[in-house]
């Protein structure tokens, strides 16, 4: 059984005052993610990646088009019992502190009362906030209130948790932070979908990702199948401080930093390279076949899909 | 589901307590202690007659205006901090919130009115002891003022479920200022004539008939309510009320949280 199946959901607004005016958000779109899998939904700002959540989350209606949650349409209400949120930028009550916010969000979620204190006490301990329980919101900064979040999407052991760009203001720190938690929730066998504009949270921790840009799908599949087209050349780098003529006159791509050289050379003359290290007695550090990044893919993607849109205009 | 509209209700008291709503008891206790001992100063023999006008009338204004500036931004508010999010993907059905929305904050107009009660008969206690019978009718008034209040509540969800705050505390405010004259409203829509006879009738039926819980000046005066009246105006205040809810839940089911 696939985690989410999203069946031809489609959003179009109507803009405008007094004139109003149709506005397609999101086209038609298809695809699946997988239980038990970290899926990235990947986009520029204004891509549809929110709305594509919200109309997952029931917040707004699609013109048409319908999907399915853990086996079930996504509207009915036991779905929800079994999913959690955490939207971009989130702001809560900040009048309560964050065991009584967690508290809220637990009876909402029908959690009983004594597993809730349970879960409670572990969740902060989780996202790292055991020791502000008792502190107000309002006093708490960006990334701990991030932190909250992120406890409240997981508080009541959903099988399937939606992340609304969950990095995003966060320090290098609280990304790495944000990162383990997603990867700890994948090891406890849950679904995670994380929207995000940031490739390389996507690239690392992601099974699958799916390209959205102007409110259409641009590609779904796993990172390593998009990223894994080997342009025919490789990486080579050893210790050292210069680049031997002979490499140089092979026509290969040179940078030096430190006592680091990388070359980046055609795959047929990799053996050359590595006679003449081995001749100028350098220390050989690693030799990659050079993969196109998931930026490289996703620019690629938006490129052909922008030429593809001045064409037809 | 009853306990999902009481964590809401209950959440929403707390909200209105903890933004120091109910410190406008300070405010009115200041006002009413003054008034007690500066009309036991100057008034001779109807000091009861005006504590008690200005006393209740001070409670209603007051709660009118909490309810309409609380009530103005249940809804809204909660979509422009899109604190409405974590709890609506949670198994909380729309219509779930706002009547959990709408008993948290009667309950808090409710709460406000107990104390600003006790506030009123301690002025009355000043100035004018022991009690009498007729002095329970004061209980009369203030259960008309919550009635009162209930009306408010609704209205304001009702507006704050589809415009802005701001639009939705005029429309609110407009709605009482009207329905305070709907008597006058209704003996104007007697007395006209043809399409304007029609439009007045409508509006007057339309906007919430206050001038039938303002029973302030004949309590003051110790003349008894009937029962008959308080039993239309509980059913009429109940009626109205899951009216502009019904309506408010409608809006809201349908509407797109952008």
């Amino acid at each position: 059984m696939s985690a989410i199946e999203i069946l031809g959901l489609e959003k179009t607004y109507s803009v405008g005052f007094w004139r109003k005016r149709p506005k397609r958000a999101l086209h038609p779109l298809h695809f699946t993610v997988e239980e038990g899998e970290i899926f990235g939904f990947l986009g520029p700002n204004g891509a549809g990646k929110t709305t594509t959540l919200k109309l997952l989350m029931g917040l707004v209606f699609p013109t048409s088009g319908s999907a399915r949650i853990l086996g079930r349409e996504w509207t009915d209400p036991s779905v929800k019992a079994q999913i959690g949120f955490l939207p971009e930028q989130p702001y809560f009550y900040d009048y309560l502190t964050a065991h009584e916010l967690l508290e809220y969000y637990g009876q909402l979620s029908g959690v009983p009362a004594k597993q809730r204190k349970i879960r409670i006490d572990q969740v902060l301990q989780q996202v790292g906030l055991p020791d502000v329980q008792g502190l107000q919101l309002r006093k708490f900064s960006k990334g701990m209130l991030q932190r909250v979040g992120i406890g409240q999407a997981i508080l009541h052991d959903p099988k399937l948790v939606f992340l609304d760009e969950p990095m995003s203001g966060l320090d290098p720190m609280g990304r790495r932070e944000v990162r383990d938690l997603m990867e700890e929730l994948k090891h406890e066998g849950k679904t995670v979908f994380f929207s995000t504009h940031i490739l390389s949270d996507a690239e690392a921790l992601c099974d699958r990702v799916a390209i959205i840009h102007k409110g259409e799908l641009r590609g779904v599949g796993a990172v390593e199948d998009l990223t894994s087209s080997v342009q025919g050349k490789v990486e080579v780098i050893w210790q050292g401080a210069q680049v031997p003529a002979a490499i140089k006159a092979l026509g290969a791509e040179c940078h030096v930093t430190g006592d680091r050289v990388r070359v980046i050379i055609d795959e047929n003359r990799q053996d050359a390279v590595i006679d003449i290290l081995r001749r100028e007695r350098q220390r050989l550090i690693a030799v990659i076949p050079v993969r196109t990044s998931l930026e490289a893919y996703f620019v690629e993607k938006l490129r052909r899909a922008e030429t593809t849109a001045g064409s037809t205009a | 589901m009853r306990a999902r509209i009481v964590h809401i209700a209950s959440n929403t008291f707390r909200e209105a307590v903890r933004d120091r709503v109910l410190y406008n008891l300070i405010a009115f206790v200041l006002l009413l202690s003054g008034a007690a001992i500066l009309v036991g100063q100057i008034s001779i023999e109807i000091e009861k007659l005006v504590v008690i006008n200005l006393g209740l009338t001070a409670v209603s204004l007051f709660g009118v205006v909490i309810a309409i500036f609380i009530g103005i931004g249940l809804v809204s508010k909660e979509i422009e901090k899109r604190t409405l999010y974590t709890v609506l993907s949670r198994p909380v059905r729309r219509w779930e919130f706002i009547i959990g929305k709408f008993f948290g904050l009667a309950g808090t107009l409710v709460v406000n009115t107990f104390f600003m009660g006790i506030g009123v008969f301690a002025a009355l206690f000043y100035v004018s002891h022991p009690f009498v019978r007729a002095d329970a009718l004061i209980l009369v008034a203030l259960y008309f003022i919550v009635l009162e209040f209930l009306i408010i509540c609704s209205v304001a969800l009702l507006f704050s479920s589809f415009s802005s705050p701001l639009l939705s505390a005029v429309f609110s405010f407009s709605l009482f200022v009207i329905g305070s004259f709907a008597e006058d409203l209704r003996n104007f829509a007697r007395m006209a004539h043809g399409i304007s006879r029609w439009l007045a009738t409508g509006a007057a039926y339309l906007v919430p008939n206050f001038s039938a819980f303002n029973v302030i000046s004949s309590i003051a005066h110790e003349q008894p309510v009937a029962g008959q009246l308080i039993l239309q105006n509980t059913l009429y205040a109940l009626f109205y009320a899951i009216m502009a809810m019904s309506g408010a839940v409608l809006i809201f089911e349908r509407r797109d949280l952008k």
